[in-house]
């Protein structure tokens, strides 16, 4: 039997980029594949050529058995080939039935589609209302959308791009059940991750991509996660390091009673969140991404100001009525997810950005003037201690990859030395050598004794880090507990809203 | 008041409400596919000079109309190359644009103001088109008819067919509509070209419907009406269609009001002239305050598409 998908000497360059260079892997009929690397690794790009909204520069595609030009996506889904996307292509503002009807090439009557609708989602278990607006669905509903988008094409061969990142645990599994239903009936599957258990758990085979080259095929039940990891990033995995016999200090950070306004049409506000951190304790907020935490950030970080002063408090200081700046002059450091435009300026100079946020705890700023030699100073020591790749201070944040700018975001605050830290997302879209740079920087900033508040949508990133977790839910938060006694089905069945089960005996009050 | 006051005025209403209406609808398609295009004044200056050129070389009315829509059109096409095919910003590019329409218009209707031309008749017969009851339903020219239909197709295109679909999509997320493999800027270029045909169209109103002369900038202002107009219905249709009524029945107030006598000239007909522009600025205010009606705007409207790849 041929095989499904056949790449041989694949080639794509980009402008000072070799985006994949020569690689060439197959994938059989009923197979699930997992394409495997760090974040630019080449993995989308690959994809992207083989979805056809891009062309190779070298190098062909077979498929089964015919080498074959896929010039355009249309052509692509012709061949039998659909794709799930990592950011959904799906249109807010209009229902189920009628993204799908958009991602169908042949026009089919609203009524046909919407009984084909349904017997694929009653085959593989994919439950949706046809009627409802995208914009009222959560990330896991949408995810199924595309889903069943891509099945009624009939695929022979589906492409999943990192489709768990935004799902909760039972998510993640009762995806694996409809990915493998399709395996076994002959639909080939390519599985885009990073995220090595589930590779384990899911895929008989894994391509390893690293650079845009191909480094390995293996078998990935017969691999370690440490084992693939380190073909990922191709040094040696390094753990935490955690000084022994830490102890906690007093509370430091106390939010008490924090609640938020809803502002816009999809906002999720925060309601009543209350919660402690002791000095050198590193706190957990999991949660699906949409569930209040770009609010609870804002409102943690003084960009949204409440009217209570006593709802955060550092060292008993009442911080709720001061805005950013007088919150930074009293030791709170914040991150928020979006890299680009919210915590940095992309035309700026990182110089620039370093004086954006610093500016007050480390004097760069006299009597009105910049003192720009301070800024360059700080800004070249951030860029040597966090590895960022830069020119130099004078380079502007939005020519930084997107990596390397959480590498200089992060060290910009973790320099400062805060006595109270607040990042969302803080490895996102970093390859894990660094991640596990920034887990350690946190790490340490902890042990020097500050508090540090972590929101992220990774469990196993929380789970390291951190020494109590929380879970956010439609704006409201969990009581906290030590991560050392919390199971992933617990976390996972909050993050999906069944409350309640957290409420045991050893659930601390927060 | 008389029967025959009342339908005077909806007779003269539905006329000084009929270019506003046909641009608005125009403008709305634009909108909807994720374009502000704010040159429909000037567009409907270039509209209206050529419909009064051809009217007064041929004195034929349709040819008239047909080469208004051919002018916007290629108006519309000059904003369409600078925002999607070079990405320019699209509030200036149409800002522009109305300068660009307003001047040009003047320096072609060089020659031919205090011209006289003749006005497009109603489209029935005249025993029931000048009915003293019967009027108020048969008694309009092709025009008006035409931008009643306008409305009613642009809702069929919009939410029954699958072109109106694509045209919905593309203005609510161009990236995603992009990645299934639809023309992003191939589907804004067809809605720009139809919101210039419209807005010729809605210009040829002028010298064929409600002043049969060439005047410079006899538009008025009516252009940025439709633009705020389109809010004003958060991009629905049939609101645009009350809408634009409401719109003319100020308008016609100012009229009355001008003619003097009656409980309208109380209030100066200056007053009455600024009326629309006030009642546009005050819907504004309302729409923005009101979050849920402005949150039914196109999701991309006035961001230039911009694909990574």
């Amino acid at each position: 039997m041929p095989y499904r998908l056949e790449l041989t000497g694949i080639t794509k360059r980009f402008p000072g980029v070799l985006a994949n260079d020569n690689v060439s892997f197959a994938v059989k009929p009923g197979e699930i594949h997992a394409l495997l690397g760090e974040n630019g690794a080449g993995k989308s790009t690959l994809v992207k050529m083989i979805y056809g909204i891009m062309q190779p520069d070298a190098g062909e595609i077979a498929w089964d058995g015919q080498v074959v030009n896929v010039t355009n996506p249309k052509a692509a889904r012709k061949l039998g080939i659909g794709m799930v996307f990592q950011h959904f292509s799906l249109f807010e503002a209009l229902s189920v039935l009628e993204n799908i009807a958009l991602g169908m090439d042949a026009k089919i009557p609203a009524r046909e589609l919407e009984a084909r609708i349904r017997e694929v989602m009653n085959t593989y278990g994919l439950l949706l209302d046809p009627h409802r607006t995208v914009a009222t669905l959560s990330v896991g509903e949408r995810q199924r959308i595309e889903i069943v988008r891509a099945l009624l094409l009939d695929p022979k061969l589906l492409i999943m791009d990192e489709p768990t990142s935004v799902l909760t645990p039972q998510e993640v599994e009762q995806l694996f059940d409809v990915l493998r239903k399709l395996a076994a009936q002959g639909c080939s599957i390519l599985y885009i991750s990073h995220k090595l258990h589930e590779i384990k758990a899911l895929c008989d085979t894994a391509t390893i991509l690293r650079g845009g080259k191909l480094v390995d095929t293996c078998d990935p039940r017969q691999e370690t996660s440490r084992s693939m990891a380190e073909k990922m990033i191709g040094a040696g995995l390094k753990d935490i390091v955690r000084q022994p016999g830490r102890s906690m200090g007093k509370p430091k950070l106390v939010v008490s009673r924090l609640s938020t306004r809803k502002t816009g049409h999809f906002d999720v506000p925060v309601d009543d969140v209350s919660f402690t951190v002791r000095a050198g304790e590193i706190f957990g907020i999991a949660g699906v991404a949409g569930n209040g935490q770009n609010a609870l950030l804002d409102a943690l970080s003084g960009e949204i100001i409440g009217d209570d002063k006593d709802a955060v408090t550092i060292d008993g200081y009442p911080l709720g009525l001061l805005g950013t700046t007088g919150r930074r002059k009293h030791g709170l450091c914040a991150v928020p997810e979006e890299r680009n435009g919210h915590a940095a300026i992309g035309d700026f100079s990182l110089s620039d950005n370093s004086v954006l946020t610093a500016r007050d705890r480390l004097g760069m700023v006299m009597l009105g003037l910049i003192n720009s030699g301070a800024a360059k100073t700080y800004t070249g020591k951030v860029i040597a201690d966090f590895a960022v790749k830069a020119l130099g201070p004078g380079s502007t944040a939005g020519s930084l990859s997107g990596g390397n700018l959480q590498k200089y975001i992060m060290g910009r605050e973790i320099l400062q030395k805060p006595s109270v830290l607040v990042v969302s997302q803080p490895t996102w879209g970093v390859d894990a050598g660094a991640a596990a740079a920034i887990h350690q920087a946190l790490v340490d900033l902890a042990a020097a004794g500050s508090a540090i508040v972590v929101i992220s949508q990774d469990l196993d990133e929380l789970l390291a880090l951190c020494d109590m977790l929380a879970v956010i839910n439609l704006g409201h938060l969990s009581p906290a507990r030590p991560v050392d006694g919390v199971s992933v089905e617990e976390i996972g069945l909050l993050m999906g809203g069944v409350h309640g089960t957290m409420e045991g005996a050893d659930a601390v009050p927060a | 008041m008389t029967p025959e006051l009342i339908i005077a005025i909806i007779v003269t209403v539905v006329g000084a409400s009929t270019p506003i209406l046909i641009a608005a609808t125009g403008e709305l398609v634009v909108e909807k596919a994720g374009v502000l295009n704010l040159g429909v004044e000037g567009m409907m200056l270039v509209g209206a000079i050529a419909a009064f050129i051809t009217l007064f070389l041929t004195g034929n009315h349709y040819l008239a109309i047909a080469l208004a829509a051919a002018a916007g059109v290629a108006t519309s096409l000059i904003f369409g190359f600078l925002t999607l095919s070079l990405s320019a910003n699209q509030t200036a590019t149409g800002l522009a644009l109305t300068i660009f329409g307003t001047g040009f218009s003047a320096l072609a209707g060089q020659g031919y103001s205090a011209r006289p031309v003749t006005l497009l008749g109603p489209l029935f017969p005249a025993e029931i088109a000048t009915h003293p009851v019967w009027r108020v339903l048969f008694g309009y020219s092709a025009l008006v008819y035409f931008s009643l239909a306008m409305v009613i197709a642009v809702w069929w295109f919009l939410k029954k067919t699958r072109a109106g679909l694509i045209l919905r999509a593309v203005g609510e997320n161009d990236l995603s509509a992009h990645s299934i493999g639809y023309s992003v800027v191939g589907v804004r270029y067809a809605a720009v070209a139809f919101g210039g045909a419209m807005a010729g169209i809605a210009g040829a109103c002028f010298p064929l419907l409600l002043t049969p002369q060439w005047a410079e900038r006899m538009t008025a202002g009516r252009g940025w009406i439709a633009v705020a107009l389109v809010v004003f219905a958060s991009w629905k249709p049939f609101r645009l269609l009350a809408g634009a009524y409401l719109f003319g029945l100020v308008m016609t107030m100012e009229l009355y009001a001008k003619a003097g006598g009656g409980p309208l000239s109380v209030i100066p007909s200056e007053l009455w002239a600024a009326l629309p522009y006030l009642v546009t600025i005050a819907v504004l205010v309302l729409i923005s305050i009101r979050r849920d009606a402005s949150s039914n705007a196109p999701a991309c409207l006035g961001r230039p598409f911009l694909p990574s790849n």
